[in-house]
């Protein structure tokens, strides 16, 4: 951790509009939530909706996009990167605090408000606000590390990342059954699945699946992106 | 004192060369690399900053690759063409974050005095981005030398600055090339790097062109052959007579412009020459024209010389 880094890419994060995008996530979760409280209907299946397939599936996924890209690719982008990577700093260093900033900022805007959400919809009940908040913790880590990957490889680190979250997880996902094993989603369901009451959440991958596969894919994309931020070019504009 | 040197560097992107074969050793005090917009400048500095490896051939500092070596930001401050620089932070915050990254024992002490340096002090409480681009480049110079670095490389440091900015830009650049420190920066402006460079550099179409001391490269710029286009009240008999002097070399009759096109060895012995062979014949000079002055013919020149 360089705690330099870390000021400024939390103020890069947090200040002007992005903040305020940042919002809409936690905002959206606990206002449809709370509506969701006062109706009539079967509270476990809405807890499953709202928590399940609108936060970890929808909401979760664009928020650690716009936070993964957001730590990285703008300043690739507009060249302010240049004052990070001219100094004596090994560049793993710069990578893991970028991606630090990016999962706590994930954990505040995704999984406090996934747990209240739950806490308002179903209290305590066979533990499903607990299960969907530790799968919101796992996959938020999985995401950040992903997407500050992309935002280091691709100058279209939005549209890739999109294409990932939306298409494959949850399109692909939907139809093709083995695409799930290999989603950030479906790993998150998985802990989730063990944490809740056995019954109450299910997941398409086995937990003794999911956990490794979450931690290769954090670790060797931050090791990727470690390597890759090392050897950056900068366009020339000529 | 740090020499960074250039050995037999190439770099292409895709089909396009954009430094070809370059060659170059710069060494403690200023040095100008010279060149029209397009020619390698950009990417010459980009290789001798880290920021982009060579095709072929190595960009050293004192022997170290610069390519993937992060040590050698210790000895290099470096000034990118690009404005941004973190727009939310003040002018103080930017320079202390750099400080900071350098991991300077004092990262305060050292922010205040590049700040101080720049002469920059009144305005560090305000956010950068409401920096005028003279007030950013001084800003970014301070950031470059906030760790006191051996080496300075600028990329178009006079680019929008106006003629009072200019100045104070170039008597710090001075000071530091006194010092000892290696003082790289590029331009495409001849008179600018006049002013400031005793040792240029110039690349054209990412081939090395000329290096030495700038007097004899401007002896070279301004000895060239010229061609001139004149026009006159008797063409023919003009033609004739400045043909029988050895300072011009060639004469074209062009029919269609009504004008002679000269072919002149030296620019010095034309230009008195002229006026004088019209006076003697009692023929008037309606136009005398430089016919090829652009920079980049100027260059062009040197590339073949």
């Amino acid at each position: 951790m360089n705690p330099t880094v870390a000021r400024l890419t939390l103020r890069g994060l947090l200040g002007r509009r992005r903040g305020l995008l940042l919002l809409v996530v936690p905002v959206l979760l606990l206002v449809v939530s709370a509506i969701a409280a006062g109706s009539s209907g079967d509270k476990h299946d809405l807890v499953v909706n709202v928590l399940g397939k609108l936060g970890l599936g929808t909401l979760l996924p664009i928020l650690g996009l716009v936070v993964g890209t957001g730590a990285i690719a703008t300043e690739i982008d507009d060249g302010s990167i240049v004052y990070l990577l001219a100094k004596p700093l090994p560049r793993w260093k710069i990578i893991t605090t970028k991606l630090a900033v990016a999962i706590g900022t994930t954990w505040v805007f995704a999984a406090v408000p996934m747990l209240i959400a739950g806490l308002l919809l179903y209290g305590t009940q066979e533990g499903l606000a607990l299960g969907y908040t530790a799968a919101a913790l796992v996959s938020g880590a999985a995401y950040s590390a992903l997407f500050l990957l992309l935002g280091v490889v691709t100058r279209h680190a939005v549209v890739a990342g999109l294409a990932y979250a939306l298409v494959w997880e949850s399109l692909v996902g939907n139809f093709v059954e083995g695409a799930r094993t290999l989603s950030v989603q479906q790993w998150g369901l998985a802990v989730a699945e063990s944490v809740a009451t056995e019954g109450s959440v299910t997941s398409a991958v086995s937990l003794g699946a999911a956990v490794p596969l979450l931690l290769v894919v954090a670790v060797a994309a931050t090791a990727l992106a470690s390597v890759r931020l090392a050897g950056l070019t900068l366009a020339s504009d000529e | 004192m740090a020499t960074i040197t250039i050995d037999k560097v190439s770099r292409w992107f895709g089909n396009v060369v954009a430094v070809n074969d370059v060659s170059m050793a710069i060494g403690p005090g200023i040095t100008g690399l010279l060149g029209p917009n397009g020619a390698g400048k950009s990417t010459l500095i980009h290789m001798m900053s880290g920021f982009l490896a060579p095709s072929t051939g190595a960009v050293t500092l004192d022997g170290a690759p610069i390519w993937r070596n992060q040590q050698v930001y210790r000895q290099i401050g470096l000034v990118p063409e690009r404005e941004s620089m973190y727009d939310y932070l003040t002018g103080w915050e930017f320079v202390l974050a750099n400080a900071e990254l350098h991991g300077l024992p004092h990262p305060g002490a050292a922010a205040r005095k590049a700040l101080a340096l720049v002469e920059m002090e009144y305005a560090q409480e305000r956010r950068t981005g409401t920096y005028s681009k003279g007030m950013k480049q001084r800003v970014k110079m301070a950031s470059a030398l906030v760790h006191d670095p051996a080496v300075l490389l600028l990329d178009e440091p006079f680019n929008g600055m106006d003629p009072r900015q200019r100045l104070q830009l170039m008597d710090l650049l001075r000071r530091f090339g006194a010092d000892g420190r290696t003082v790289l920066f590029s331009s495409h402006i001849l008179e600018e790097v006049e002013q400031l460079a005793r040792h240029i550099e110039v690349v054209v179409a990412g081939r090395h062109a000329a290096s030495g001391d700038f007097r004899k490269i401007r002896r070279l710029m301004t000895d060239r052959p010229h061609r001139y286009l004149v026009r006159s009240s008797d063409d023919r008999r003009l033609a004739a007579a400045l043909i029988a002097d050895p300072s011009t070399s060639g004469i074209e009759l062009d029919r269609q412009e009504g004008a002679l096109r000269i072919q002149a060895v030296n620019f010095q012995g034309f230009t008195t020459l002229l006026p004088k062979v019209a006076q003697r014949a009692g023929i008037r000079l309606y136009t005398v024209a430089p016919a090829d002055e652009s920079l980049e013919s100027v260059f062009s020149y040197l590339v073949s010389a």
